[in-house]
């Protein structure tokens, strides 16, 4: 399989110089280089634009509603593990409207790869703050500067037991792609949170911006992804440096290798048609 | 004077008598009920036993309620009877309910009741139940005891019953509960006067015994179920328990979700993978689903909601019935797009009912509304054994094995039907796109006014127009020529029918829609043109089934007999209302 096999027909109606373009190539890069079959992936999105994603992929895809991917994404594995289900979301999507499914869907554990194309803006709305824009930031809707503490989003995964949890940067699609490799490798519930220049809406987190604080968390030898608290502070960084990369690792059981669905057939292939009742009714005679 | 049979004093056998068992939330209330409901149904006799409980789970009043009879009974009766009561607030609350031949069993010293009354019956129920058993908690089988000794069952039942019950305690403590239940019913026998209360049984014994929301998880199981996710809201939990109950057995997943919206999003997500999906809740947790529904109709996602309704608005009676839902089932969810509705009325109508459900959502891949209310969700019956072999499960979605032969997949690709072809991820070879945006035939985002128009059409009237050839038949009684027609849908089947057939002087019939969308429109308009008199009879405030009747058919009801105190209709109450007539 090659990249070429996972275009879509689809248009694309983003804007130039997105950072949503370095998430689509790292996305691609990672389905090809894991070789898994478009037929078996599923992406899941729920509204805004990184919703879109899916469209511009040629791979199922299930384009929901704002805030919603992520119960979709959930069941749609419990109804056929089998599948690679892959959720692209933006931090309004995935921490705003959605932040119950984030919160519960990390202690579920279900194996999914969460992708957040966090641009710390709103902008199929145009320009209001996002959970994740930097406090003091001024928007339309906030004329006097963002007041409201930022949503600590790889921080809590942690806290809530996430068993993977990392950062990426849309203009680095060489390490972002192996980001996504790595989580989809993960069994279990894997969060990448892709800081994402919005080229449109966001004046303050640019291009130029990001380049200048980001650096790579596992470049350093030392550091050690396993260590809960470490991880913990490391998730915290957020200033003249950004740490990207694998930020907390750790191993524990999925959803469905706790419910015991893992070993066997998915439930899409399992027949109903000859589903006999006869016997549970003895209970009620 | 209409003639409806009433346990008259004198009479040489009486042929139904209602019981009430009354306490406080946490004396046990509902394991005396459910014993009961086990003996009477296996010493043959019909029974029906409903629950009225308070949202809390100590103190209070609460009620278990049965009737009993030689001939099929669907609704509780204004009187009790035999009323037992195990607090002395019960007393209070219940003696005006007792019919006029009836009696009030109650510990007087207990309760510290100096009072007489010509209904009371004096019994040392908890002294009796420490000095059999050795504590005050075995009164419970004590008054199942008393109960059967008066009406007359044969002990062997009651045995049984008890034996089963306590199966899973120790040794001890089962033979405690026998020893007095025997002491209750030995008592009946030697104090109280027998044949009084002696009544005939049914000989119905090949029957089971189930609520409504038990009927509509078997139901599930038996479409083929795969996977229930919801959020508990009262009274629909329990059809989350029996699923779950039985999920190991038939390999369904049954996930409670963090909320309603994620319930509802999770068995859209659950059956666009291909597996027949299903949520219950009641109307609060329905409004928060309202988006999701609209997703199902712009995704052709199919799924199978229930709401067991309560009285709302907002929390309402948390524990109590109305039909105040229908409207909002009706249009709830934001757009345009087809739907059906529900309305079973009995529990076999729940279990036929959510099996059909599951095959016209797959059908017409749209999202299928089971509306019921507390009233059918939890109150018990005997019924006639299910006959499965009418059940037949056929799936609307391109087998595994066609699969490797499609090509160029459109999942909303145009056809006459409005029904496209309905793939399934992984199955097929190459990719299936689905969109909550107005979408092309290939599911990609358009805003072409085209195609819009062309989708709108697909998803909406031509679905409907498919829908509405297929509905369920209407129950229909004695309509010709009657002097009146009661219309009803949902829980109130049987108290129209019981009402129906109570008159004989004068000719009173009934029909009952058990789904009410798409309206039966033309089965209904031919039924009714010559109706003498029409009256609609809904458990709400707002006569929405009869504006919705007129809406549907310009046929305006004479009358309306509403109910939204938030109890069912019992037969006595809507005979008096439709006396008066």
């Amino acid at each position: 399989m090659e990249i070429k096999d996972l275009k879509s027909n689809d248009e694309i109606a983003w804007c130039p110089g997105c950072g949503n373009f370095g998430i689509l190539n790292a996305l691609k890069r990672a389905i090809v280089k894991l070789n898994r079959a478009p037929k078996d992936i599923l992406l899941v999105s729920g509204i805004g634009q990184a919703a879109k994603l899916p469209h511009y992929t040629r791979c199922n895809c299930f384009n929901g509603l704002h805030g919603r991917a992520l119960p979709v994404a959930a069941a749609a594995k419990i109804a056929n593990h089998h599948l690679t289900v892959i959720v692209t979301t933006g931090d309004g999507d995935c921490y705003g409207e959605g932040g119950n499914h984030f919160i519960h869907n990390i202690r579920r554990n279900i194996d999914i790869t969460v992708i957040v194309h966090d641009n710390q803006i709103y902008g199929l709305t145009k320009g209001q703050a996002s959970p994740t824009t930097d406090p003091g930031y001024i928007t339309k809707f906030q004329p006097s500067g963002v007041v409201l503490e930022p949503f600590h989003a790889l921080e809590m995964a942690i806290v809530l037991g996430a068993g993977f949890v990392a950062r990426g940067y849309s203009a680095n699609t060489e390490h972002l792609s192996w980001l996504i490799t790595e989580g989809i490798q993960h069994r279990g519930f894997s969060l990448i949170d892709v800081l994402q220049p919005c080229v449109s809406f966001n004046k303050k987190n640019t291009h130029e911006w990001y380049g200048k604080r980001v650096y790579k968390v596992n470049d350093d030898g030392s550091y050690h992804p396993e260590d809960k608290a470490v991880a913990f502070q490391k998730a915290s960084e957020w200033g003249d440096r950004i740490p990207i990369g694998i930020i907390y690792k750790t191993d524990k059981k999925s959803y469905e290798e706790n419910i015991g669905l893992s070993n066997h057939l998915p439930l899409v292939d399992e027949s109903i048609e000859n589903t006999d009742i006869s016997g549970i009714l003895k209970d009620f005679i | 004077m209409i003639q409806y049979e009433k346990n008259h004093k004198g009479c040489d056998m009486i042929h139904e008598l209602t019981i009430k068992i009354t306490g406080e939330a946490g004396q046990g209330i509902q394991t005396i009920g459910s014993a009961l409901c086990k003996i009477f149904k296996d010493a043959g006799y019909y029974l029906f036993a409903n629950q009225d409980y308070m949202s809390r789970i100590r103190g209070g009043n609460n009620i278990f309620q049965l009737r009993i009879a030689d001939k099929p009974v669907y609704v509780p009766r204004k009187f009790s009877d035999i009323i037992i009561a195990l607090d002395r607030f019960s007393v209070e609350c219940h003696k005006d309910t007792v019919s006029p031949d009836g009696v009030i069993l109650l510990d007087k010293k207990r309760f510290k009741i100096a009072e007489e009354h010509s209904r009371f019956v004096h019994i040392p129920m908890f002294d009796m139940a420490r000095e059999t058993g050795g504590d005050e908690q075995f009164v419970n089988s004590l008054a199942c005891g008393i109960l059967t000794g008066m009406i007359g069952i044969e002990d062997h039942f009651v045995v049984k019953v008890v034996k089963d019950t306590f199966s899973q305690k120790t040794d001890d403590i089962l033979q405690r509960n026998l020893k007095v239940a025997k002491a209750g019913y030995d008592f009946s026998k030697n104090h109280l006067p027998q044949n009084r209360f002696s009544i005939q049984s049914g000989n119905f014994t090949e029957s089971l015994l189930m609520n409504g929301n038990e009927a509509i998880a078997l139901g599930a199981i038996a479409a083929g179920c795969k996977f229930y996710s919801a959020y508990p809201m009262t009274p629909s939990t329990s059809i989350m328990n029996v699923m779950a109950h039985y999920a190991k057995d038939f390999h369904i997943v049954v996930e409670q979700a963090e909320d309603e919206i994620a319930a509802i999003n999770m068995i859209i997500g659950a059956s666009f993978a291909g597996v027949r999906s299903m949520t219950g809740t009641s109307g609060g947790g329905f409004a928060l689903m309202a988006e999701g529904l609209s997703l199902a109709g712009m995704t052709e996602t199919p799924i199978v909601v229930v709401d067991a309704q309560r009285p709302a608005p907002a929390t309402g009676f948390p524990t109590r019935t109305e039909q105040g839902d229908l409207e909002f089932l009706l249009h709830a969810g934001h757009g345009e797009f087809a739907r059906a509705v529900f309305s079973p009325g009995t529990i076999e109508e729940a279990f036929f009912g959510t099996i059909r459900a599951f095959d016209l959502a797959e059908k017409y891949q749209i999202p299928v509304l089971i509306m019921t209310d507390q009233h059918l969700a939890d109150s018990y019956m005997n019924i006639d054994m299910f006959d499965l072999e009418r059940i037949k499960i056929q799936r609307h979605i391109i087998s595994k094995e066609d699969s490797g032969l499609v090509k160029d997949y459109k999942r909303y690709q145009f056809t006459e039907s409005g029904i496209s072809p309905r793939a399934i991820p992984s199955w097929i070879n190459g990719v299936i796109y689905a969109d909550s945006d107005e979408h092309t035939e290939e599911g990609h985002i358009t805003e072409s006014a085209t195609l819009r128009n062309l989708m709108m059409e697909k998803r909406f009237y031509k679905k409907m127009e498919g829908l509405s050839k297929e509905t369920e038949k209407l129950r229909v009684y004695d309509v010709q020529g009657a002097d009146c027609v009661l219309i009803g849908f949902g829980s109130t089947y049987g108290v129209l029918k019981e009402v129906s057939e109570c008159f004989h002087q004068k000719k009173i019939g009934h029909i009952h829609i058990p789904q009410v969308w798409p309206f039966p429109l033309a089965e209904i308009t031919a039924l009714l043109n010559d109706a003498k008199k029409i009256i609609v009879v809904e458990n709400n405030a707002g006569a929405q089934l009869a504006r919705l009747l007129r809406r549907e058919t310009g046929i305006k009801a004479d009358k309306s007999l509403l109910k939204y105190d938030g109890r069912p209709f019992d037969l006595d109450y809507l005979l008096e209302q439709v006396e008066k007539d």
